[in-house]
């Protein structure tokens, strides 16, 4: 593993791939951090995230389920790994640990 | 809901194709796809542009095609290999190597040198410092429904144009034409060329000052010298602040000492300028409020921010303004003729500019690409005539694994190769012939080993050349099945065949056009030189009386020169026999129309002009001195008569600046150009007043040389500090060929090459097709057909193609002739011959070309040929 941590829109592409469970591919992660995350993003972006997981080990692909939709073309399913949930587990903990550690009334400055 | 499915814009889809990685095309695009489909309800303009935005944001790193890894690898170990293999290549054909650049050198050669002759013309003036601002003040006037324009400016314009439009320029130069003036120091001589003009003109001029500087005009009757000149006057001593004398009478003070001017400079041939405002006072016609005398030229700088077009419509009517109304006939205008447009862009029709020496530009640019085009052409049917040599090659290229772009590369570098050495082959050729180059062309071009932009230009010229004519047999090549090739049974495909068949008769149509246009302009300028003259200069000298003393021994000259028998005839004109100098309207006769106002050509005679050029006079009789009353007389030529519609001239009454009787009609002298009608002229008497030069016609009894140097020896003795300066009449007259001739041989040369050029391509193509048919010969041959028959066959198609260009080059050359004889009044009729003769030349060289490819063929042992099968 090259970096140590999750980049900020790694861990969102991560989410999404959990939350799309079968059907995580290109186009609907896309649409679902849209959705979900109210977070606009380029296809091509999302791609690039993928490659960069899979490159790391976070994440595994295969081609499956071509569709008249796609014009016959099959599409990029993404599964997450064990150790890219592992990852995903430590990035939550790490960041509710500091959460915490921010006494309330500094909180309600902000 | 819309069911069907749209597509995508293609455009973008195929970009992506193009640069993806090939795992990931089709999840990627697959994803387009489908997100193209979720926009369905969208206007389709916006789905094309979020289409292209998603589309353009896939071009990051990960995604597109790597250049890295088995395709990089070997770049420069391939190129070495293609080169070897095409040096290797050029070596084993020597003889089809050496047509094939041979053919590219000539056409590179020949490019080149055109593109240093269009160079050199371009950058006329270019040396001025003040190139841009520069300008020539001309008049156009409007007589008779022709607007004429011309140069001679009156002598108070320079005054308003300071006076009122100072800030427009910043500086008016005035000046008196051109001319040559004897300039003596001491007991030296010289007779040059130069003029009087007033304190801007070293600036305008841009003189090099070796001596002095440009502000040496402004003192006192001053002059500056080119160092040509001062050579001639001073030898190697320091002229500065010495006196010379002009015309032997005006004292001028040298100030300074210029360079030569260059050949190219509007301003070469002067060799000195003198100080306008001594000149003024010495010649007493000039009246210096006369708007309607146009005797000086007049030059402007214009100052740093003035724009010359506009500047050119404030001063159009100064000249109208200044003239009392009664008199404003010709609705004259004055404007800017700017020094960028004085070598190549002199020439007016009716007050509109229409070009002049830049259609030779034009022409001979386009010639030099036309040839480099053959070149290129003729390149491409060489080699791929080769391609059945090549294809055993190609076969077993493709069966290792070479892709097609690979090989279409290693034909290309081959290609280059060639191309380059053609360049350095014809960098060379070119600095051979450019000294004949100058003299054909009048001009002193070197050739620029230093310019960079000369190499550079030749470099792209040969790398062009090389793409070019590579590209189609590095395309075609390389196409070729490996299965078929290896196997023999390889055929060329019929488009193949009928590409390069076009090429040939586009060849050959270009070969046969330029063949006749060459023809038609030789016989334009036969035509022209068998037009007849109407007079005689055989052994006929004219000598300038540039000197007052020319004047005041007229008559001792003439009875010595005659009395010593070394002439027959002595006269004197206002012109040269080869100009007409004078044209002057105000004429009126009886009989004329009311509101005609007509322009006749000047000539002031002596009384024995006509004999001595032998004109021939067809009504009345010829000047007399016997006749007193012939001081107001006046001979017509014929257009005169024609254009004053005239009965019956003789004795009639012509009201000029006095009144003349017309004593005689001559037929029409051919004076200016040949190519142009003779205009309306009128001959006078005036012996002393306008005379300029001295007519001998020498003695053809004696031989020239010694009667010349007795003839010399006569004036040294009378005007003894005048040089003798004279010139043949016939020299003068030969010099208006000149330029034809010049472009005459010019385009002889480039047909001639041409035509030659088109003959290695064809070469190339009878090579190809005859050795695809040389098993059919062979079978044939056994079967016992004669050997003509077979030349027949073999040449039967290629006739069929030159008779194609021929046909297609016909009505071509035709329109282009036609346009080009417009251009002159007098021109010869389209001869139908001409035609025919260059088509006739044309097929003669094809089959002469053709059968030195069959021949051997036809002649060869059909067992060797088959034995193969």
């Amino acid at each position: 593993m090259s970096k140590e941590y999750l980049g900020e829109f790694e861990e969102l592409v991560l989410l999404m791939i959990i939350l799309l469970g079968e059907d995580a591919y290109g186009l609907a992660i896309r649409n679902a951090l849209k959705e979900h995350a109210d977070r606009k993003a380029t296809i091509g972006a999302v791609h690039g995230t993928i490659n960069r997981l899979q490159k790391k080990g976070l994440i595994s692909s295969d081609l499956g389920g071509a569709s008249e939709q796609r014009g016959g073309r099959r599409k990029r399913l993404i599964t997450i790994t064990s150790d890219g949930k592992r990852m995903l587990e430590k990035s939550q903990e790490i960041k509710l640990s500091v959460w915490e550690k921010i006494p309330d009334l500094a909180i309600q400055k902000l | 809901m819309n069911t069907r499915k749209s597509h995508p814009p293609r455009l973008p889809s195929i970009l992506l194709r193009l640069i993806l990685k090939k795992e990931l095309r089709e999840e990627i695009l697959g994803d387009l796809y489908e997100y193209y489909q979720e926009l369905e309800d969208i206007p389709n303009w916006k789905r094309t542009v979020f289409y292209w935005f998603h589309m353009l944001h896939f071009i990051r790193p990960f995604a597109i095609i790597q250049l890295e890894g088995a395709t990089k690898l070997n770049y420069y170990g391939m190129f070495k290999h293609n080169l070897k293999v095409s040096y290797r290549n050029l070596l084993r054909r020597k003889s089809y190597s050496f047509i094939n650049i041979g053919g590219l050198v000539l056409g590179l050669s020949i490019t080149l040198l055109i593109s240093l002759w269009i160079h050199d013309e371009l950058s006329f003036d270019k040396e001025n410092d003040h190139y841009e601002r520069v300008a020539r003040v001309m008049q156009k006037q409007t007589i008779n429904g022709e607007t004429i324009s011309h140069m001679a400016t009156p002598f108070p314009l320079h005054i308003e144009l300071e006076k009122i439009y100072g800030d427009d320029f910043e500086s008016v130069v005035t000046s008196t034409w051109f001319g040559d003036y004897i300039l003596t120091k001491e007991e030296t001589v010289v007779t040059t060329r130069g003029a009087f003009m007033s304190s801007g003109a070293p600036e305008i001029m841009s003189l090099n000052m070796l001596k002095g500087n440009r502000n040496g005009l402004s003192e006192e009757s001053a002059v500056l010298i080119s160092s040509a000149t001062a050579r001639a006057l001073f030898g190697e001593n320091d002229p500065v602040g010495k006196i010379i004398k002009v015309h032997d009478e005006i004292d001028l003070n040298v100030s300074g000492v210029f360079e030569d001017i260059p050949a190219t400079s509007s301003f070469h041939g002067v060799t000195f300028v003198g100080n306008w405002d001594i000149y003024v006072p010495k010649m007493e016609w000039i009246n210096k409020t006369a708007w309607n005398d146009n005797s000086f030229q007049l030059f402007v700088l214009l100052s740093e921010n003035a724009n010359m077009e506009a500047v050119s419509k404030k001063i159009a009517l100064i000249k109208s303004e200044n003239t009392p109304p009664e008199k404003r006939l010709y609705d004259t205008k004055i404007f800017l003729h700017p020094m960028k447009d004085w070598h190549l862009r002199s020439n007016w029709e009716n007050g509109v500019k229409t070009g002049g020496e830049i259609q030779y530009v034009w022409w001979f640019g386009l010639i030099g690409a036309f040839v480099l085009l053959l070149a290129c052409v003729n390149f491409m049917n060489l080699s791929t005539a080769q391609s059945i040599r090549k294809a055993k090659e190609v076969g077993v290229r493709k069966a290792i694994g070479t892709s097609r772009s690979q090989l279409a590369f290693q034909f290309l570098t081959e290609s280059m190769l060639i191309a380059f050495i053609a360049f350095i082959l014809a960098s060379a050729v070119t600095f051979m012939m450019l000294p004949y180059f100058n003299v054909f062309t009048n001009k002193a071009i070197n050739f620029p080993f230093l310019e960079t932009s000369f190499w550079l230009a030749g470099l792209s010229f040969a790398f062009i050349t090389g793409l070019i004519s590579g590209s189609y047999p590095a395309l075609y090549l390389s196409s070729f099945n490996a299965i078929e090739a290896l196997k023999g049974t390889f055929q060329t495909a019929l488009s193949a065949v009928l590409f390069r068949k076009v090429l040939v008769v586009f060849q050959f149509t270009i070969s046969v056009t330029l063949i006749i246009g060459t023809l038609t302009i030789s016989q334009q300028i036969n035509y022209a030189a068998e037009r007849p003259l109407g007079y005689d200069f055989d052994g006929t000298i004219s000598i300038e009386m540039t000197s007052d003393a020319h004047y005041a021994k007229t008559d001792v000259l003439r009875n010595e020169l005659l009395a010593s028998g070394l002439i027959t005839h002595f006269t004197q004109s206002s012109a040269p026999l080869t100009e007409v100098w004078n044209e002057n309207d105000g004429f009126s006769w009886e009989g004329m129309d009311a509101g005609f106002v007509p322009m006749f050509c000047i000539s002031y005679v002596s009384h024995s002009y006509g004999e001595t050029i032998d004109w021939n006079i067809v009504e009345g009789r010829d000047f007399s001195t016997e006749f007193a009353s012939d001081s107001t007389a006046m001979i017509i030529n014929e257009a005169a008569l024609a254009y004053m519609q005239l009965d019956d001239p003789i004795n009639k009454k012509v009201r000029w600046y006095k009144d003349f009787k017309i004593i005689g009609v001559v037929k029409d002298l051919l004076v200016e150009s040949p190519f142009s009608e003779v205009r309306p002229s009128v001959y006078v008497i005036d012996p002393s007043n306008h005379v300029n030069f001295i007519l001998l016609k020498l003695n053809p009894e004696k031989p020239t040389l010694e009667t010349i140097v007795s003839v010399e020896s006569i004036f040294e003795e009378n005007l003894p500090k005048v040089p003798f300066d004279f010139n043949f009449v016939s020299d003068d007259h030969n010099k208006k060929f000149n330029q034809m001739n010049r472009i005459a041989t010019i385009c002889q040369i480039f047909a001639v090459l041409a035509v030659f050029i088109s003959c290695l391509g064809l070469f190339g193509l009878a090579s190809f097709l005859v050795e695809q048919r040389n098993k059919e010969i062979s079978i044939r041959k056994v079967l016992g057909a004669p050997l003509f028959t077979l030349w027949k066959l073999l040449s039967k198609e290629f006739v069929f193609l030159v008779t194609i260009s021929c046909a297609i080059a016909i009505p071509l050359a035709f329109l282009g002739s036609q346009e080009w004889l417009e251009n002159y009044e007098y021109r010869t009729p389209t001869n139908w011959w001409i035609f025919f003769l260059a088509c006739l030349i044309t097929l003669v060289i094809t089959i002469v070309t053709i059968s030195f490819r069959s021949l051997r063929l036809v002649k060869a042992n059909p067992a060797e040929i088959l034995k193969d099968e």
